[in-house]
């Protein structure tokens, strides 16, 4: 087990280690007792078993002493317990939500957001490209924290029960929809610590890991602005003339990254349950219903909505992506989708 | 008049019917255990069909053989059928073809439910087999079917995993009925219930779980139904409902059914060991005083499972000790055990090989159990692999060693033939070795941070997780010798006596081998004593 970098991990690692060596000694004896038996006792010419069946003392002795050894275990682990379990607020306070199968993270002191997605490559996966050090266990955007301050999260899902896990914090805490759980961190060193979804949450669950970056203080208030320049920037790009083959390219990119995984590659998906993109009806020539399965997510099926996860261009691009590749474009009316229209989705909605 | 008398007098020696219909219509309860038996033991080689899947996935890192969707198909139902296909139905098989010849009685108290119980459990798992060729795939939603993972976001097949849930549910109701009902009344004259052989006795204790528990895994999966088709919120969040709730109801049946399918395992270890030390079992009385701690503590631990739900403190701290307190009696009756090899005279035949086993790899299995019950320290436990070999050491070394220990035991008893020794032995050390090297080191991996049902992991995983799947081929190919052993002995085997065993004490022993269709039409007279075994 991780030792942690910080002090209550420590101090659970710690108790793991106590008790760890307390049950490898109970059950070195047990099983050393066992061997004794075996040999010593083995059937002989002439000996005869003894026929004792009980031993009340020896009995109540052996109860007694195990409830000794549990009572000293329990004191500690409840020790380690009261500390870990402390929700006083953080200096800041970042709400985590799980979706199938990515991390979204909110800032909710600077109101900044983004999602945390899996960069692992499909090839790789499939043993097509080589495995870096980090497979499965690296993301598109970490999650970044400074040190020397109390982070508190706050803790929920949007559609299934996934767990957040970092082992060097210690932190593992359950994200439910419906619930705000709490757990909070305090980083002494700047690095990088990984971790993953530990509760089944559907096809991709081995494919959400977790990243935080720890770093300074100021390398942390550039990160944040950083996000804030973007955000605004964003609302500039939405209301500018776009090309077809920009979009496209946009498009393309948005794609390889958040719906292969489905919908696969050369757009064909895994009929029945992820239906092919490639020769769809809707997305040949239903641009407004095609808006609005993004936009919305479909009901009772693992498309969900990616109003949120996306920005207007990111979907107005991947849109127009769609209705142009695999030969869409040629089968259906062509049409593309500007960043214009989807900011028009969001505003009449409202 | 005397014809009547006449016709009732045939009918007390008739003996098994011919063809398919003695066992389609049979209410022997030799014949139902031998049908429970046999149908467990086919249903171990689908469910370990599905581990050698899995273990075929995560030999290397990278997708390997099937997809994901797939893996958790085969993740589901892998522990689905294990725990209801396999090691229930094997124990309701040993209670059977034992409780009836150990308390001296002619048959189970309930033949005709006895059948019935049986017959239904096929149709429960054709059922759940079939959504494998169905529409959007077998259940994907792990064998704890966490909602809303296994309502709104389930496959379309959820509604056909639910009504086999519901059957298996009667089976297993209807079976411990039958138990109690049988234990409690048809017991020879002179056995007190302090005289019970400990099978027995924690078969009743077992019953009683059983039908403790089974309704609530039955509300739980109706409250998934109406969730899914009749616009109820139990557990969609959306709604109003709750999540937890879910894990609350599940746990409350899940935990007492973690005992269900181990407190037999104590009654049959105790047996045999009691048999081959040639001294009898020691603290017999403590032995059944443990038994009903561990089985009402099970009521009042079931959140141990979720120590990382966001519980409020007191919560936990509530449910650590609780489960702390388990580790007593289970040390008790490992205690116990050892005390009856104390200044016995052992020899080591097939049955005590697997039983002195199933002692020192349950004992494993408990300690890392009272680590993971620390609940600080289950933060980093929780889901990952430390817990799959923790419930797999009690569950396989555990429950599984414990049936086929009493197949070796018991089977010249049932069948009148002896097994093959040399073969026995060489299968109990070749599951020993092949369980040990894939179990445990899932002990380091999950300490290491590989959480569990993951078809693909991270690079530092890799070597370990080799090492376990070549135990797991092992292991699932030892078991075809184990296939082979039995058949060995029903076809070629040599005869047994009545007695089989030199050590062995009980009311079976008294019988012949095999036994006669019906036995003990009339009861044997324990007022003098003896009895227990």
């Amino acid at each position: 087990m991780t030792p942690g970098v910080n002090a209550i991990a420590q101090e659970i690692f710690g108790l793991h280690m106590t008790i760890f060596w307390i049950c490898v000694v109970i059950g070195a004896l047990v099983l050393g007792f066992m061997v004794f038996l075996i040999i010593k006792y083995r059937k002989k010419e002439g000996v005869d078993p003894a026929d004792f069946d009980d031993n009340p003392k020896l009995e109540l002795t052996w109860t007694i002493l195990f409830a000794v050894i549990l009572v000293g275990m329990a004191i500690p682990a409840t020790t380690t317990m009261i500390k870990a379990y402390d929700d006083e607020e953080g200096d800041i306070n970042i709400l985590i939500t799980g979706h199938q199968w990515k991390w979204q993270y909110e800032y909710m002191e600077d109101e900044v957001s983004f999602f945390s997605n899996l960069l692992t490559s499909l090839d790789a996966r499939n043993n097509i490209a080589p495995k870096t050090e980090n497979y499965l266990l690296e993301v598109d955007e970490p999650l970044v924290i400074p040190v020397n301050k109390r982070v508190r999260f706050l803790i929920t899902a949007n559609d299934v029960i996934h767990s957040w896990w970092v082992p060097d914090f210690a932190v593992k805490q359950d994200a439910i929809p419906g619930f705000i759980n709490t757990a909070w961190t305090y980083v002494d060193e700047p690095g990088v610590y990984r971790g993953q979804c530990t509760e089944l949450c559907g096809v991709y669950h081995g494919y959400m890991p977790i990243v935080v970056k720890a770093v300074s203080d100021s390398e942390y208030k550039d990160f944040i602005q950083g996000k804030r320049d973007l955000k605004a920037q964003q609302a500039l790009l939405t209301e500018k003339l776009w090309e077809t083959d920009e979009l496209f390219a946009i498009g393309e990119e948005v794609y390889l990254k958040n719906c292969v995984a489905c919908h696969q590659v050369n757009g064909a998906g895994i009929p029945p349950v992820f239906p092919a993109l490639a020769g769809s009806e809707i997305v040949m020539n239903d641009k407004g219903r095609q808006v609005e399965i993004l936009m919305e997510g479909v009901q009772g099926a693992a498309m969900q909505s990616y109003a949120e996860q996306l920005t207007e261009v990111e979907i107005a691009a991947v849109i127009t992506y769609t209705r142009k590749a695999w030969g869409n474009d040629a089968g259906g009316d062509g049409e593309i989708v500007v960043p214009k229209e989807i900011l028009d989705y969001k505003n009449n909605k409202l | 008049m005397s014809a009547v008398i006449e016709g009732h007098h045939d009918d007390h020696h008739h003996g098994p019917a011919k063809g398919i219909t003695r066992w389609l219509y049979t209410t022997n309860h030799k014949d139902i255990g031998s049908l429970y038996l046999w149908f467990s033991f086919i249903m171990l080689f689908i469910g370990g069909a599905m581990a050698m899947v899995i273990r075929a996935e995560l030999f290397e890192p990278g997708s390997q053989i099937v997809s994901p969707e797939f893996y958790n198909q085969m993740v589901t139902n892998h522990g689905l059928i294990m725990v209801f296909g396999v090691i229930m139905p094997a124990f309701v098989g040993l209670a059977n073809w034992l409780i009836p010849m150990q308390i001296g009685a002619p048959d189970m108290a309930l033949p005709r439910l006895n059948n019935l119980s049986f017959w239904i459990l096929p149709a429960a798992f054709g059922v759940l087999l079939a959504t494998f060729f169905m529409e959007g795939g077998a259940p994907n939603f792990g064998w704890t079917f966490y909602a809303p993972l296994s309502t709104e976001y389930a496959p379309p097949t959820v509604t056909y995993f639910i009504f086999a849930v519901h059957i298996m549910g009667a089976s297993s109701i209807m079976g411990s009925i039958n138990v109690i009902t049988t234990i409690l009344n048809m017991r020879a004259p002179g056995m007190t219930l302090m005289k019970m052989p400990l099978f027995v006795w924690s078969w009743l204790i077992t019953a009683y779980l059983l039908i403790a528990v089974m309704p609530v895994l039955a509300g739980a999966v109706t409250m998934m139904l109406m969730d899914i088709h009749f616009g109820t919120s139990f557990f969609k969040a959306g709604g109003g409902g709750d999540p937890v709730l879910f894990q609350h109801i599940f746990w409350f049946f899940g935990h007492p059914e973690v005992y269900i399918m181990i407190l037999p395992a104590f009654g049959i270890v105790s047996h045999i060991i009691e048999t081959f030390s040639r001294k009898p079992i020691f603290g017999y009385d403590s032995m059944v005083y443990a038994i009903a701690s561990i089985a009402l503590l099970s009521f009042v631990v079931w959140a141990h499972h979720m120590f990382t739900v966001g519980m409020p403190i007191a919560g936990e701290l509530f449910f650590m000790y609780s489960t702390m307190l388990i580790a007593i009696p289970t040390g008790v009756k490992v205690f116990n055990w050892l005390s009856t090899m104390f200044k016995g005279s052992l020899t080591f035949e097939t049955p005590m090989l697997f039983a002195i086993a199933f002692v020192a790899l349950f004992t494993i299995g408990g300690l890392s159990g009272l680590m993971l019950a620390i609940a600080p320290a289950d933060f980093q436990y929780h889901d990952t692999y430390f817990v799959v070999a923790h419930f797999h050491y009690v569950l396989v070394p555990g429950a599984l060693f414990s049936i086929i220990a009493a197949v070796y035991y018991w089977l010249p008893k049932w069948t009148g033939y002896m097994y093959d020794e040399f073969m026995g032995k060489t299968h109990f050390w070749l599951s020993f070795v092949s369980v040990n090297l894939t179990f445990f080191p899932m002990h380091f991996v999950g300490l290491a941070g590989m959480p569990r049902r993951i078809p693909d992991y991270a690079m530092q995983f890799a070597d370990y997780n080799m090492i376990v799947s070549v135990g797991a081929f092992l292991f699932g190919l030892s078991q075809l010798l184990f296939l082979y052993v039995v058949l060995k002995a029903i076809i070629y085997g040599k005869k047994a006596t009545g007695q089989v065993w030199e050590g062995a004490k009980g009311l079976e022993w008294t019988l012949d081998s095999p036994p006669a269709y019906h036995t003990f039409e009339t009861p044997p007279n324990l007022e003098a004593g003896e009895a227990k075994g």
